[in-house]
């Protein structure tokens, strides 16, 4: 088809305008707002990434070696544990400043929050004990005896179990929250790093870095119903370390972050098969949902980025660069 | 056969709680009226039934737990004293063969297990320098960290660990020590002697049974033609340390040597793993000289005066990249650094040294595991201690895994594939199945910091990386 050149530049530059605004007010309009945090663990500090540019809008400076991070469930303020200072430090993400600590125990690695934001439970690798923290009255409510070396923390939706996995006993430990007790322990993989229950509390799937495998827990039986390998063409599988876990929340399908590897596996929680593996970058950990679940971000701690997943297409999108590495990561709506 | 028996216990606190974790069927009968009365006040009382058809356990017990409770209720039945004691008898003996019998396939054995450590009085000399500690409990430290940490675990699984120590002087023969540990049972050894004493006991009929582990002998013989079913490596080779080294000065391209070698054998020893090193990884020992002055006091008045003007005429020589020290007893290498002739670093066995664990490593979660140790024996954690964690955590992995503290079991599954360990590597460790060496990244370290961790990138392996470090199946004379 032929248009004279004056007339196509006019119309062609006339279409992108209005394409432009089109798209801007579909934007404007149709975007979900939200916000992800990120804590930099050489930097001491929580990079603030708005959920629609995908950019750094903000950086807050934060206590030594700020690692794992949790948002409450008003999603009003987070939580960080600064784990060289040995304490939990409270961000009002409102204000965007530092307004208490709260005690930990020693180098609080991570944390959860309960039901109702009354209490806060952390990981004291240090001292083989998990905390539990009266978020009001910020004090601390009591202590409890786990393995060596306490990491992974995944309270069940219903608030009724705590699953603590201890490093170098090789366990998950099924503590009651009704009575603090521990009341079972699963033998899994060497070095469980995660916790991370299906939203329907009938699972808890448990990463064991350095064994290089996902034990799949039945909440009440406490039998592991399936031991997920991992396997990629070209890389030994000392190097595939599985840590962050998230599930959808239909429970269908599972994102595994694999450390060194640096992929993510993509799981169909049906058959527990490997669906695919997307490249991300290097030595990628903890892994956060947007709110609609239509992206997966990832904190990558050597390349210092964040990558954007998308989960429709199952394509990296995008990588973002943030603090100096970089550890956990949340997302608020 | 249906075998109800009631009985009434008056025994300690503790021992209830023990039944109550052993037996998930025991039922606490409050409801039920007592049938005895109770006669010991200052215990509380207990009452439980025991339905031989549904024995059921929470978790199997271990047979020692029931050799606990059978006790319990001896003495139970003695206090009482009463006409049915031979009823209560003749139902408990039942009741425990039978308990017996559906142990018997699962824990036919205690799980508690005993582990030896023979080890040579330090009789080593005073350090070179006055921040190096004179270390008293090395390989006994580290060893006590491993059974620490197996004995948290053992919470959990109903396994114990325990530690008995040897410690013998350089001049004494070291087989009374090894036949004492035996004559108490102990089936697992941490071996921290020189190579020849440790195949002493290793050659013993006595020690064919047993599971040695060598936590302080790094000579490549041992791992090449000396090599011992019963006998495993936790402490790395020379070998692997200088193999270490020497992928690291590859990617720095610092590929021209000048090698200084001290008096003793084992220094011309750690020279010789030097050269092979040296072929392997494409570097060239441009000079190479002998320190042969003596010793002498460790530390003296003015002594710099003297290092200063001795240590600059001995490194004038021609053009290299860097001075390689091989000094393993200390003696002089310290020395060297910042006093060479021509402006150069010094590496080895002191400057940037290769080493399998150093207070400065804190990646891969070692820091905690440094504070815990830290923390206990107010010092930092050396290669040895590590060697002897590794000894120790190796065996509460395979028992734990196996459910098993016979020496057989424990040794086919820390032979097998499924064997792994975390270690704060960053990357699982396992045993090489033709020389039961263990297989780890060594790290490259500074006085302060750690410089690197090799395997360096770039170097390949048909298998694993790790095993480019030290003797590699087709070179090694021990065939599994």
């Amino acid at each position: 088809m032929l248009i004279k050149s004056s007339k196509c530049r006019f119309s062609t530059g006339f279409l992108r305008a209005l394409i432009g605004s089109l798209v801007l007010a579909s934007l404007s309009t149709t975007a979900t707002a939200y916000t992800i945090y990120v804590s930099s663990e050489k930097d001491n500090k929580i990079s603030v990434i708005d959920g629609d540019s995908l950019k750094v809008i903000d950086e807050v400076a934060v206590g030594e070696r700020p690692r794992g991070i949790a948002l409450s469930k008003d999603g009003k303020t987070l939580y960080v544990c600064t784990s060289d200072a040995d304490h939990i430090e409270v961000l009002d993400l409102k204000t965007m400043k530092i307004t208490h600590t709260l005690p930990s125990g020693p180098d609080p690695e991570l944390l959860v929050i309960g039901p109702q934001d009354k209490y806060l439970y952390a990981a004291n690798e240090d001292d083989n004990m998990v905390t539990m923290v009266d978020i009001e009255k910020r004090s601390k409510v009591t202590e409890i005896q786990v393995g060596v070396e306490p990491e992974g923390m995944g309270i069940s939706p219903d608030g009724k179990w705590l699953v603590n996995t201890s490093e170098t006993t090789n366990m998950a430990h099924f503590i009651n929250l009704q009575n603090m007790k521990v009341e079972d322990n699963v033998l899994v993989d060497q070095r469980p790093r995660v916790a991370q229950f299906s939203n329907d509390g009938k699972q808890v799937w448990v990463s064991s870095e350095i064994g290089g495998t996902v034990s799949v827990i039945d909440t009440e039986s406490r039998k592991i119903l399936k031991k997920i390998q991992f396997e990629i063409p070209g890389i030994h599988k000392d190097l595939i370390q599985p840590v962050g876990i998230q599930i959808t929340d239909d429970g269908k399908q599972a994102f595994v972050a694999l450390g060194p590897a640096a992929r993510v596996a993509v799981i169909d929680t049906s058959s527990y098969e490997v669906e695919k593996y997307l490249l991300v970058g290097q030595r990628v950990w903890n892994l956060a949902f947007s709110p609609d679940e239509k992206f997966v971000f990832t904190t990558n701690g050597v390349s210092n980025d964040i990558s954007v997943i998308d989960v429709g297409r199952l394509k990296v999108k995008k990588s973002i660069r943030v603090g100096r590495l970089p550890w956990g990561i949340v997302v608020r709506e | 056969m249906r075998l109800p028996v009631e009985v009434m216990l008056s025994c300690t606190e503790r021992l209830q709680h023990l039944i109550r974790q052993c037996v998930s069927t025991v039922t606490l009968i409050d409801s039920l009226k007592p049938t005895h009365e109770i006669s010991d006040q200052t215990t509380r009382d207990f009452y439980w039934t025991y339905n031989t058809h549904g024995i059921k356990f929470a978790k199997m017990p271990t047979l020692n737990c029931f050799m606990k409770i059978g006790r319990c209720f001896e003495k139970a039945v003695v206090q009482k004293n009463k006409k049915d004691e031979s009823d209560i008898m003749s139902a408990l003996l039942t009741t425990f063969l039978l308990a017996l019998i559906y142990l018997e396939p699962l824990h036919a054995e205690p799980l508690e297990i005993p582990i030896g450590l023979i080890t040579e009085e330090q009789g080593d000399h005073i350090p070179l320098s006055l921040l190096q500690p004179v270390i008293e409990d090395v390989g006994e430290a580290g060893a006590l960290q491993g059974i620490q940490d197996n004995n948290t675990t053992g919470r959990f699984t109903g396994q114990s660990f325990t530690l008995s120590v040897e410690k013998v002087k350089a001049d004494e023969p070291v087989i009374q020590a090894f036949r004492k540990l035996h004559q108490q049972g102990i089936r697992v050894f941490l071996v921290n002697l020189p190579a020849e004493k440790l195949l002493q006991i290793a050659d013993q009929t006595d020690a064919k049974s047993s599971l040695l582990f060598n936590i302080g002998a790094t000579n490549d013989n041992l791992r090449q033609h000396e090599c011992r079913a019963n006998l495993f490596h936790t402490i790395p080779s020379r070998a692997m340390l200088t193999d270490a080294l020497a992928q690291y000065l590859a990617w720095k391209r610092w590929t021209e040597w000048f090698l200084v070698i001290g008096r003793h054998p084992r220094d011309k020893a750690y020279a010789e793993a030097l050269k092979r090193a040296a072929k392997r990884f494409g570097h060239k020992i441009v000079e190479q000289k002998q320190w042969t002055f003596e010793p002498g006091a460790r530390r003296t008045d003015s002594g710099h005066n003297r290092e200063q003007q001795v240590v600059n005429e001995f490194s004038q020589v021609s053009d290299y990249d860097i001075l390689i020290v091989a000094d393993e007893s200390n003696e002089f290498g310290e020395f060297l650094t910042y006093r060479t002739y021509r402006p150069r670093p010094v590496g080895g066995t002191q400057g940037l040294s290769p080493a399998a664990w150093s207070g400065v490593h804190e990646q891969w979660g070692a820091t905690q595991f440094q504070r815990r140790f830290n923390e206990q024996h107010g010092r930092w954690m050396t290669d040895r201690d590590f060697s002897a964690w590794l000894a120790v955590r190796s065996i509460g992995e395979a028992a734990t895994r196996t459910s098993s503290s016979q020496v057989n079991k424990l040794k086919t599954y820390m032979q097998s594939p499924e064997f792994n360990l975390a270690a704060f590597k960053g990357r699982p460790v396992s045993y090489r199945d033709w020389s039961n060496q263990l297989r780890q990244p060594l790290l490259i370290t500074s006085a302060k910091l750690m410089i690197s961790v090799s395997p360096q990138p770039g170097f390949l392996h048909q298998f694993t990386t790790l095993d480019t470090l030290g003797y590699d199946r087709p070179e090694s004379r021990c065939k599994k």
